[in-house]
Formats: C-alpha cells, sequence, structure tokens
C-alpha cells in the first residue's frame, strides 16, 4: 500500500451541519476521541440557511401543544408512512434539545413573559417554531460550533470523503482528500455518523449548495446500507424565480406565516380553490380568519397557504401550467398588504423578516413592504436516505450510524417546516451517543490495503484521461443530469418520463467514466465535480427507480398516472440495496403496527 | 448578448497574476456567477469559496475592485462594466489558491475566547428568563457570519500584520456578544486588554463600513468593550461602584 497520511478515532462524524455537530458534541461527552469531517469550512453547512425554526412543543405560546399534538402533525404531514418510533421520540425529546442550545449561548427571541418565542407554521396546529427572525439556521450551527470548539474535538475543513472502508460486514472508516492540497487521507475509526446532508444538486431548480450532492447517501448505498423513501423529494412552494442567476433561492414559510399571502397573476387567492379533506376541518375557508390566525387569535383556524409544502407546491404548478401564473414564471407572494391592517407595517416586516427584506432588495431590486415578491417551487429537501433504527440512528451496516438530512424515517412522505432542525438536534445527539457507545464495546477493525489503494486509483482517473480526446468535462454532465432530473422526475412525475430518466441516467453514468478534469490536485473545483458524479448519480437512480414502484400519489411524490392515494402503499416504505452483482436492488419493507397508545394519539387529534 | 471582461487573480503562495476573461453576462448576475461561470467555460480549476448564494454563509469573501465584498451579493449592475471587474483575494489572510485564502488563524482565535458560562436557571425546569429589549443588541452581534471581511479591511490586520496580537473587529463583536449576553456570568476584560489587543483599535470604523450584514461593529460592541476594560483597570471611581453593584445593572447601555 501507498503511504498515505493516517488519522485514528473513535468516532469519526462525517458532516458538519447541525447534525454532525450536535452528533459530535454529544459523543465527545461520552471520553472518546471524536473527529470531524467538513465539506466546506467549519459553520458554513448548508444549516445556516435554515430560517424558519426549531419545531418544539415547549407550549411557551399556546399552552394546549405538548409532544401528543406534534406528533400527531408530524405523522399527518408525512401520510401515514413515517417511522412512527422517530416521530415519537422527535416530539417528545425536542423541547429539551431546544433548552439545550439556550443554555449553551444561543438567544432566541422571547414572549412578553421572558421565556422562548414560538412561531407559527405550515402543517403545526399551535405556534411550535422557536425561532431568531428569520435566520434560526444560523443561529443554531453558531451555538452548535462555539459550544463544540471547546470539546477537544478534531475538525478536518475543506474535507471531502470518497469511500467508506470496510472490514468485513462492518464499517471501519473512510478515506478522503483535503481539498487545499489534494491530498488523501485515511481515516480508521470504530464508528462512523452520516450527517451530509441532502441531494439538491440533482436537480437544476434547487435551494440547496453545491454541497448537497447526495453523498453520505451515495457513500452509505456503496458501502451496503439500505436507503427508503428515495422517492420523496420536497420542493419547497416558494423559491426565487427572477432574477434568473437567483432562481431556487428559498424565501422562508415564514412569510406567510407574518400574514403573506399567494396571488395568481388575477390577484385571487387561490390556495381556498382546494383544501384536501384530511385538513378541511382545520383550514380557515374565509381570508379574515386567516388574517386572524397569522395575528394569533387561538380560536382561528389557519390560512390555506400554511398548509403542507407538497400540496402548496401542486396548487402553484397548476396555476402557473393553467397559464395563471406571474410574469416570469412564479406566482405572487404577497406580505406588503398588510399595511391595510398594522399601523408600521413596513418596520414590523422588516423586524420580521430581516433576511427576506435584504434578499430581495439586494438581489431582485424589490422592496417587499411595498411590492408582491415573485416565487415558485425549488428543489429543497430529502425525506429519503439512510435507513436507521430509530433508537441508536444505526444504519443496516455495523458502525455506520446516520442522522439529519442523510438519514430517512421520521418525516415519511413529507416534512413539516421547522421539523429538520429540531430533527438535526433529536437525531444527532442520540447518533452521537450510539455511536460512542458502539465504539467503546468494540475494538478497531483493519480495512485491507487495496481498498485504499483502489479508491485512490479511481479517483485519480480522471486526470489520467485529461489528454484523452474522449474525455469530457464534470460541468457539462452535472448540467446535463440536473435538466433531466428536473423535466423528467420532478414535481410531477408519470412513468413514461421516469422510464426515459433511467436510460438517461444509464448514459449519463457511462459519460461520468470517461469524465477528464485539467489543472493540479489542489483547490480543483473541477476535479471535486467530476468526483461528485458518482454520488449524485446514485441517488438520482435512487430517486427514479423508488418513484416508479410507487404507483399512487402520496406526499411529495406526484404521479400524474395515478393520481389517488393508494391504500396499499401506505403499508410500506420503499428500500433500495446494492446487489451483489453491483445492481440497484428494491425492496418494499413493511410498516410495522402503531402501538395502541400512539394510534389513540393520532385518533384524538383527527 | 452583453459582455463583460473579469481580471481574476490567478496563483498561489508562490505567486501569481491577473488574468482576463470576457463573458457573457445577463440581467441579474452577480459577481459569483460570472465567476462561476468563467469556471465551467474557461478555467475548470478557478478556486473560489461558496455555499449558500444567498448572503448567509459568509464564505464568499473576495476583493473586487478593491472593495472587501460578498461576491454572491454584489450585482453587477452596480459595477461600471465598461472596464475590467478585478476580483482578487482577500488580503490580510495568507494566499492558498487563486480567490482562495487561509482563514484558519481566525478559527484558532476564537478558541482563545473564554466560552459562553450561563447563571443558574431562573426556573425549575431548567429555562431561563430574558426580556426582548435586553436581547436586542446581542442579537444584532449574532447575525455575524463569519465572512471575515471586515478582518480583511482593519488596518491592525491588513498593513501591520499583528494578528498575534490583536484578534480583529469579528472577535470584538464575538466577545461583546458573550460579554452583553444577559445570562452570561464570565469576565473576558483582563484577556481584551492584554491577550486580545483591544487597545489596538483606533476606532476608524472601516470595519463597520464593510460588514453585509450592518452590524455596528465600532459603535455598538468595540466602543462599549473599550468603556468596560477603562472603568475595570483604569477608573477607580467606577470601580469601587461596582463591587457594590452587580455587573448587569451597572453596566446596562
Ligand atoms: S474600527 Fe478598529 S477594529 Fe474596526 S477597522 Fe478600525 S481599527 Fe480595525
Ligand atoms: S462582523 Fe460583519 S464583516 Fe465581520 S465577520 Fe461578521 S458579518 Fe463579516
Ligand atoms: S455564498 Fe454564502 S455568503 Fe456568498
Amino acid at each position: 500500500m501507498a503511504e498515505y497520511l493516517t488519522f485514528e478515532h473513535d468516532v469519526l462524524v462525517i458532516g458538519a451541519g447541525g447534525a454532525g455537530l450536535r452528533a459530535a458534541i454529544e459523543a465527545s461527552a461520552a471520553d472518546v476521541r471524536v473527529g470531524l469531517i467538513c465539506k466546506s469550512l467549519l459553520g458554513k453547512a448548508h444549516t445556516v440557511m435554515a430560517e424558519g425554526g426549531i419545531a418544539a412543543a415547549m407550549g411557551n405560546v399556546d399552552e394546549r401543544d405538548n409532544w401528543r399534538v406534534h406528533f400527531a402533525d408530524t405523522m399527518r404531514g408525512g401520510q401515514y408512512v413515517n417511522n412512527w418510533r422517530m416521530a415519537e421520540l422527535h416530539a417528545k425529546e425536542a423541547p429539551d434539545r431546544v433548552h439545550e442550545l439556550e443554555a449553551w449561548g444561543a438567544v432566541f427571541d422571547r414572549t412578553k413573559d421572558g421565556r422562548i418565542l414560538q412561531r407559527n407554521f405550515g402543517g403545526h396546529k399551535y405556534p411550535r417554531l422557536a425561532h431568531v427572525g428569520d435566520r434560526t439556521g444560523l443561529e443554531m450551527i453558531r451555538t452548535l460550533q462555539d459550544h463544540g470548539v471547546h470539546r477537544g474535538i478534531d475538525v478536518y475543513m475543506e474535507c471531502t470523503v470518497v469511500t467508506l472502508l470496510k472490514d468485513g460486514d462492518r464499517v471501519v472508516g473512510a478515506m478522503a482528500y483535503d481539498r487545499e492540497r489534494g491530498r488523501f487521507q485515511v481515516f480508521k475509526a470504530k464508528a462512523i455518523v452520516m450527517a451530509t446532508g441532502g441531494v439538491g444538486r440533482a436537480f437544476k431548480i434547487t435551494s440547496n449548495s453545491w454541497e448537497y450532492t447526495g453523498d453520505g447517501h451515495s457513500l452509505a448505498y456503496h458501502a451496503g446500507a439500505e436507503l427508503i423513501d428515495m422517492e420523496f423529494v420536497q420542493f419547497h412552494p416558494t423559491g426565487m424565480v427572477w432574477p434568473p442567476s437567483v432562481r431556487g433561492i428559498l424565501v422562508t414559510e415564514g412569510v406567510r406565516g407574518e400574514g403573506g399571502v399567494l396571488l395568481n397573476l388575477e390577484g385571487r387567492r387561490f390556495m381556498f380553490d382546494d383544501i384536501p379533506e384530511n385538513y378541511r376541518s382545520q383550514t380557515a375557508d374565509n381570508e379574515e380568519e386567516g388574517w386572524r390566525y397569522t395575528q394569533g387569535d387561538k380560536n382561528a383556524r389557519r390560512p390555506p397557504d400554511l398548509l403542507t409544502r407538497d400540496h402548496v407546491a401542486r396548487c402553484i404548478v397548476r396555476e402557473i401550467k393553467e397559464g395563471r401564473g406571474s410574469p416570469h414564471g412564479g406566482v405572487f407572494l404577497d406580505i406588503s398588504w398588510i399595511k391595510k391592517r398594522l399601523p408600521n407595517a413596513a418596520e414590523h416586516i422588516k423586524k420580521k423578516l430581516p433576511s427576506m427584506y435584504h434578499q430581495f432588495k439586494q438581489l431582485a431590486d424589490i422592496d417587499i413592504t411595498e411590492q408582491p415578491m415573485e416565487v415558485g417551487p425549488t428543489t429543497h429537501y430529502m425525506m429519503g436516505g439512510i435507513r436507521v433504527d430509530s433508537d441508536t440512528q444505526m444504519s443496516t451496516v455495523e458502525g455506520l450510524f446516520a442522522c439529519g438530512e442523510c438519514a430517512a424515517g421520521i418525516n415519511g412522505a413529507n416534512r413539516l417546516g421547522g421539523n429538520s432542525l429540531s430533527d438535526l438536534l433529536v437525531f444527532g445527539k442520540r447518533a452521537g451517543e450510539f455511536a460512542a457507545k458502539f465504539a467503546s464495546e468494540n475494538s478497531p477493525g483493519q480495512a485491507s490495503p487495496d481498498q485504499i489503494d483502489e479508491a485512490a486509483r479511481r479517483a485519480l482517473e480522471p486526470f489520467e484521461r485529461s489528454s484523452d480526446a474522449r474525455g469530457e468535462g464534470p460541468y457539462q454532465i452535472q448540467h446535463d443530469l440536473q435538466e433531466m432530473m428536473q423535466d423528467l422526475v420532478g414535481i410531477v412525475r408519470r412513468e413514461d418520463e421516469m422510464l426515459r430518466a433511467l436510460e438517461g441516467i444509464e448514459k449519463l453514468w457511462e459519460r461520468s467514466r470517461r469524465v477528464s478534469v485539467t489543472g493540479n490536485r489542489e483547490y480543483n473545483p473541477g476535479w471535486h465535480t467530476a468526483l461528485d458524479l458518482t454520488n449524485l448519480l446514485t441517488v438520482a437512480e435512487a430517486i427514479t427507480l423508488s418513484a416508479l414502484e410507487r404507483k399512487e400519489s402520496r406526499g411529495a411524490q406526484y404521479r400524474d398516472d395515478y393520481p389517488a392515494k393508494d391504500e396499499e402503499f401506505g403499508r410500506f416504505n420503499i428500500a433500495v440495496k446494492k446487489s451483489d452483482d453491483g445492481r440497484m436492488q428494491l425492496r418494499r419493507e413493511a410498516i410495522p403496527e402503531m402501538p395502541a397508545e400512539l394510534k389513540q394519539v393520532i385518533e384524538e387529534m383527527k | 448578448m452583453k459582455k463583460a471582461t473579469f481580471r481574476i487573480w490567478r496563483g498561489d503562495a508562490r505567486g501569481g497574476d491577473f488574468v482576463d476573461y470576457t463573458t457573457e453576462v445577463s440581467e441579474g448576475m452577480v459577481v459569483l456567477d460570472a465567476v462561476h461561470q468563467i469556471q465551467a467555460e474557461q478555467a475548470t480549476d478557478l478556486a473560489c469559496r461558496w455555499n449558500c448564494k444567498a448572503g448567509k454563509c459568509g464564505s464568499c469573501s473576495a476583493e473586487v475592485n478593491g472593495m472587501p465584498r460578498l461576491m454572491c451579493m454584489t450585482r453587477l449592475n452596480t459595477l461600471p462594466l465598461e472596464n475590467p471587474v478585478t476580483i482578487e483575494p482577500m488580503k490580510a489572510f495568507p494566499i492558498i489558491k487563486d480567490l482562495i485564502t487561509d482563514v484558519s488563524w481566525n478559527y484558532e482565535v476564537k478558541k482563545r475566547i473564554k466560552k459562553f458560562k450561563p447563571r443558574p436557571p431562573d426556573a425549575p425546569d431548567g429555562t431561563w428568563r430574558m426580556a426582548q429589549e435586553d436581547i436586542d443588541r446581542v442579537q444584532e452581534f449574532r447575525k455575524c457570519i463569519e465572512c471575515y471581511l471586515c478582518q480583511d479591511v482593519c488596518h491592525v490586520l491588513r498593513e501591520h500584520n499583528l494578528h498575534a496580537e490583536f484578534i480583529g473587529p469579528r472577535f470584538l463583536v464575538y466577545a461583546a456578544a458573550l460579554e452583553m449576553h444577559p445570562l452570561d456570568t464570565e469576565d473576558r476584560l483582563k484577556e481584551l486588554k492584554d491577550a486580545q489587543g483591544i487597545g489596538y483599535c483606533n476606532i476608524t470604523k472601516c470595519c463597520t463600513k464593510v460588514c453585509p450584514e450592518s452590524i455596528t461593529i465600532t459603535d455598538n460592541a468595540i466602543i462599549p468593550l473599550k468603556e468596560r476594560v477603562v472603568g475595570e483597570f483604569y477608573d477607580p471611581l467606577t470601580r469601587l461602584f461596582r463591587i457594590f453593584r452587580p455587573r448587569a445593572s451597572s453596566e446596562q447601555q
């Protein structure tokens, strides 16, 4: 074996957003040696983009709230294919996780009596989101980062993992390269926590950063782990649509929470036109009641603009398709109208939604206190991911844990806004705890030297092809994949289109095997993009295969050819796994029977 | 379509030079879009940092036409495109490659600042009570996205290279956020005066001018901290005064 820089840890956390940081902090509390790998600089992970808040049933604003309501809301939002045990743990433990952040220095907005303020959000029955204006994610990641730096965690920044290393059936390390020098590094670890986030970069229009290329999904899959729910990709209803260079950037749901309304070209509040049956009893049927709800009237029901994301996104697509969209192919989102109702509305908007105000002012020349915004759906979040044990977060591969967006289960077919930040905290903590436990109970394994050499050889191939005339640069391949996934496996899906996508993916795999890059290994974004292709193609294939298999419409998956929900499909999750011949294999995993006690909670909350 | 020329610094620690790239520009484009376009079409190994493309992560700091800016928040229609737009890395940190600098010093500095130490919880359930008006100031400081543009522009670091003696405006803001946190009980004034060099700041306010988060770094963070340091170490009356009054209430601004 060639000589590589080698590091040894008990627990290695891959990914340093909210989930990874929380896991690393927890593992370090168990007195094991912890390493934390960041794809970018520490504190820059995608968590900073989260705007709305952290869902936790603390009941500070409405004392009727408690874990049971939160649990029922989460299950309803996920259309009952969630892992109910995870939804239960999440609802029960989220308040403690939020209080813990406060003890570590987070400064949340306050209620009049000095407690943590909570706001309304789509799909949550009561005001539940602890927040800091519209920059909650930044507050969370900074708090975890600043707390974490005092805990003796070894942090490796701008470091990208290219493969996991195994000893038999167990994961025992990872092979990575550092961006600055382009050198390979071997990380030995007794347990690994995957916390790499999502897959948004597989689509053209996305709110996700360049980092979101499905690394954890793909690394775990190729190491033999099962992925589930990959068909459920969340398209956030409100991304920016104009100017073109900012297309996809998120416009927080908080805008609607503060009274913003969706309008079509005719100025009609089209969300009132289609309210799904299972939400009808909790949804306002007139504008007046909707407004009162956003202003904290506990007897008012929420306006339909705040229905779940999957539904709102589809209503927007319908308006656009039927010719009632805004000039640049979106719909209008208007918060400026509240000046009819509130004195000092402009100041109020700037105070409640400061980053939205700046974002539109600086990037689109729009003053949201005066003018409506133009918005349209954007790929935002991956419900699907690594299948984990609900309590320990261990995947189907021994020694490999996962948490946050790259793990699956809690969200089912659709995630509620605000549930991701709480998910990161609750399951980040659990993953860290149980990974540390696993590490203390197991001896280190041994990865064979040829695994490591082979990984290095494959990673360097794109450079060898640079003189080869058949070689192709990585950006075009990535771009073609994004276009294709957007067009054929997007918000509205059909069998014939998805079959075409599968053929397209096959061709892109071939092109990716000929990809070539120029320059040297030091900080070379072209090389990085070339290596990301494997991950993107792996998740694209998993998404498409799973979406084909689910012949119904449920949550984020909408099938034009099967527009109805089918009870039969509500009994299982779809799992994919790499078979021995290297092909992607599908399986239906039955959802276990819910305990009577939880069933009753759901009944009561109907 | 309209074209514009971008004069981008290419090189590494050993040296480098500006290279001109001409590319098409369209409505609404920001400097980072132009860099990406050049990267995809003409220079696949051109190195730059970015994540959010929305001014939230503080990764894409650079100097555009000599001004420290976030590339993702600098619209091309705010620049004179008749002339080449120069884009170069920050000057206060060692160069790695092209637009990338080594900002690791900042991470080391942060570790040296004593961590948050809250008073015991106010309520039996382990929670605290704080009034919104008492945290407004701290929340302003916590808007910081760690872009380090203020560090870049501060002459103490940029020109005098006093990285070993002075923590820079970013970390004075960080220290101020901790010192003014209503729950915090730690005292960081001695370090601020000695090891962290608050005295080097001569209130030029350049840092405040470049902060993309519009944090009033000098007036709201540095000056009050300086006053606390003076009060603690140089003013016998204030010192005496403080012995009889709890810190938090004696220093309400
Ligand atoms: S005000 Fe002080 S910290 Fe800010 S740039 Fe001037 S000298 Fe530096
Ligand atoms: S204080 Fe402002 S300029 Fe300085 S690092 Fe923070 S956000 Fe950037
Ligand atoms: S890319 Fe995040 S601030 Fe510019």
